[in-house]
């Protein structure tokens, strides 16, 4: 197995007496697509700064490209790209300029940043808008933006914070196909986000993470498997009634979750369980059957729900 | 335990080993590579820059030092400030204040943007850039922005007839020591600023004001009763000006008092510089 690109033991930040991140160890390979999944708060955007080398741990060990940030944390910033989750595109700047500028930060030579530009733009999508104001731009070109911007040093790690929170669903998908490509061309990527579609098109292997530590590590459909039925059936029978109704269909299923809006009811057969319940007299508003995702798996680890 | 594993340097071929040897150019230049960066972002306020680089002069030599210096000149003669014309006493502190002035403008809101508004200090620093960098780069782009703007200012002091020593051109030195140490401080203060609830507005009405009314700037400082006179001793203004009267018209006053107007504003650039670069530090590494 190849040298695995970031290694973090027992990583630790605290903020006085709080501990965003409480003793996390992963590693990620070269060339793989790492997730960081969990809802606001748990502590993915601090690991990201311990990562990306501008954060000072508090214990632990970690490792990027095998050096100590502590110590080389302009040389390892100088091989990575970073996407913060808000953008922080010079809005002062043209597009075109925000790259060129960019580019000179990592001490490239003109000439060589130039003609990066030019690709990059091109990859963005945002060849049309080079000397535009960024203020100008949708935010979905933004975010192109601050990916191209990401990659003009031609980073052997891409940090993805978040990074189509905020962007309506074509943005994303136009989006994700970029990072596809940067999957497809061996770009190491590690990424956060609290949405279990992103994290599943996207992500080779992922953890789950909670109040700052891990609760799950594995690929998307191992943990699905592992922690959830193949199917689950979401019923909504209107908010006053589901939890009496969660009293009368206890039972089914492998595993019943009560939400405010629905009940969930794991199984490996979405549609037997709505026939029992069908045949047990009652009559659901709405009913869906569906294929389990990592929103199953967060809410089987926590009990809460992603997004709340 | 591998090397790479103690914190010691990676073994030479790996990629820690080449990323150590490509940042060797950001690590010697990076503040440079800020500096041209503010240049750049200049340019979206170039007609501010310039209008008031070249409009500044004309007014304030015109109102103060023709305008005004009419009345005062023919009530009391040349006595009235050492000896000279109010011009030529007058024109040395409008240059160390049109210094101030855009050290004003430079080490406050743009400190805000890049912290807070339009948080680029952050992008820079996930770049191998280091916050000590982004203040020297600020720091080096301000001081071409003064040196331009005191340039300027004293070649109309000349066109005025402003400047009766052959020393005058000192005075832009002097004028942009003053600036700079009194804008790097400003620069710490504004960089401690989580939140603009009006504190740089107070700063602009409560201390530059005062600062320019009281510096011995209009009038002696010998004027002001002993009670307010301390303002001048304190203010990095009333040192520069006095300092830049010295060179400009030969104002006397002892050896000592002039080192010691060097010495107080190189000591207020040095800690305001060096503040500047611990907040920036401490506030970046989150």
């Amino acid at each position: 197995m190849p040298e695995p690109v970031i290694v973090a033991q027992n990583l630790v930040k605290k903020y006085q007496d709080f501990a965003a991140v409480d003793g996390i160890s992963f590693e990620v390979a070269p060339g793989e697509s790492f997730g960081l999944l969990g809802p606001n708060g748990a502590g993915k955007s601090t690991t990201m700064r311990l990562v990306g080398a501008v954060s000072t741990r508090t214990g632990g060990d970690l490792r990027v490209l095998g050096l100590d940030p502590n110590r080389y944390g302009p040389e390892i910033r100088s091989r990575l790209g970073v996407v913060p989750q808000a953008d922080n595109l010079d809005t002062e700047l043209r597009v075109r300029e925000n790259l060129l500028v960019y580019g000179r930060y990592f001490g490239l030579p003109r000439a060589q940043v130039a003609r990066r530009t030019d690709e990059l733009l091109a990859f963005a999508q945002l060849e049309d808008k080079a000397k535009s104001k960024v203020d100008a731009l949708s935010g979905g070109m933004k975010r192109r933006l601050t990916i191209a911007r990401a990659l003009i040093n031609d980073p052997s790690i891409l940090l993805l914070d978040e990074p189509t929170t905020g962007l309506d669903p074509q943005a994303r998908h136009i989006l994700w196909d970029r990072l596809f490509r940067l999957k497809e061309q061996g770009t190491t990527l590690l990424l956060t986000t609290h949405y279990m579609d992103e994290a599943e098109q996207l992500c080779d292997r992922l953890v789950v993470i909670d109040n700052g530590v891990i609760m799950a590590e594995g690929a998307p459909a191992q943990l699905i498997r592992t922690y959830s039925s193949r199917e689950v059936l979401e019923v909504r029978f209107g908010s006053d009634l589901n939890a009496d109704v969660a009293a009368q269909i206890a039972g089914m299923g492998d595993r019943i979750e009560v939400l405010p809006d629905r009940i969930l009811i794991y199984s490996e057969n979405g549609e037997s369980e709505l026939v029992r319940i069908v045949d047990a007299g009652l009559t659901p508003i709405t009913s869906l059957v569906r294929r389990s995702s990592l929103e199953d798996v967060f809410l089987r680890l926590t009990g809460r729900t992603l997004i709340e | 335990m591998t090397a790479e594993h103690t914190g010691a340097a990676p073994p030479p071929g790996s990629v820690g080993d080449r990323a150590i040897r490509s940042t060797r150019r950001t690590r010697r230049w990076g503040s440079w590579y800020v500096a041209e960066h503010r240049f750049l972002s200049l340019r979206a306020y170039a007609q501010t820059v310039t209008v008031t680089a070249i409009g500044n002069p004309i007014i304030y030599l015109y109102a103060m030092g023709v305008g005004l210096a009419t009345l005062v000149d023919a009530n009391l003669g040349t006595d009235a400030v050492g000896g000279v014309s109010y011009l030529a006493f007058v024109a040395p502190a409008l240059l160390c204040s049109a210094a101030i002035a855009v050290a004003s403008d430079e080490f406050t809101y743009p400190i805000m943007i890049g912290f807070k508004w339009n948080p680029v200090f952050f992008a820079m620093n996930a770049a191998p850039i280091q916050p000590g960098q982004i203040i020297n780069g600020i720091v080096i782009a301000v001081f071409v922005r003064i040196f331009v703007t005191c340039g300027i200012f004293y070649a109309f002091m000349l066109l005025f007839g402003a400047v009766p020593s052959a020393t005058g051109f000192l005075a832009v030195f002097v004028a942009v020591l003053t600036g700079l140490g009194f804008g790097v401080l400003l620069m710490a203060y504004t960089a401690t600023l989580t939140e603009d609830t009006g504190q740089l507005a107070m700063v602009m009405r409560f201390v530059i004001l005062p600062m320019t009314l009281f510096s011995g700037t209009f009038f002696p400082l010998a004027v002001l009763p002993v009670w307010l006179q301390w303002i001048g001793w304190i203010s990095p203004l009333w040192h520069g000006t006095e300092l830049a009267r010295v060179f400009a018209y030969g104002l006397s006053e002892p050896l000592w008092l002039s080192v010691l107007h060097v010495l107080y504003l190189a000591v207020l650039l040095a800690v305001g510089w060096a503040w500047a670069r611990r907040i920036t530090a401490r506030r970046l590494n989150k």
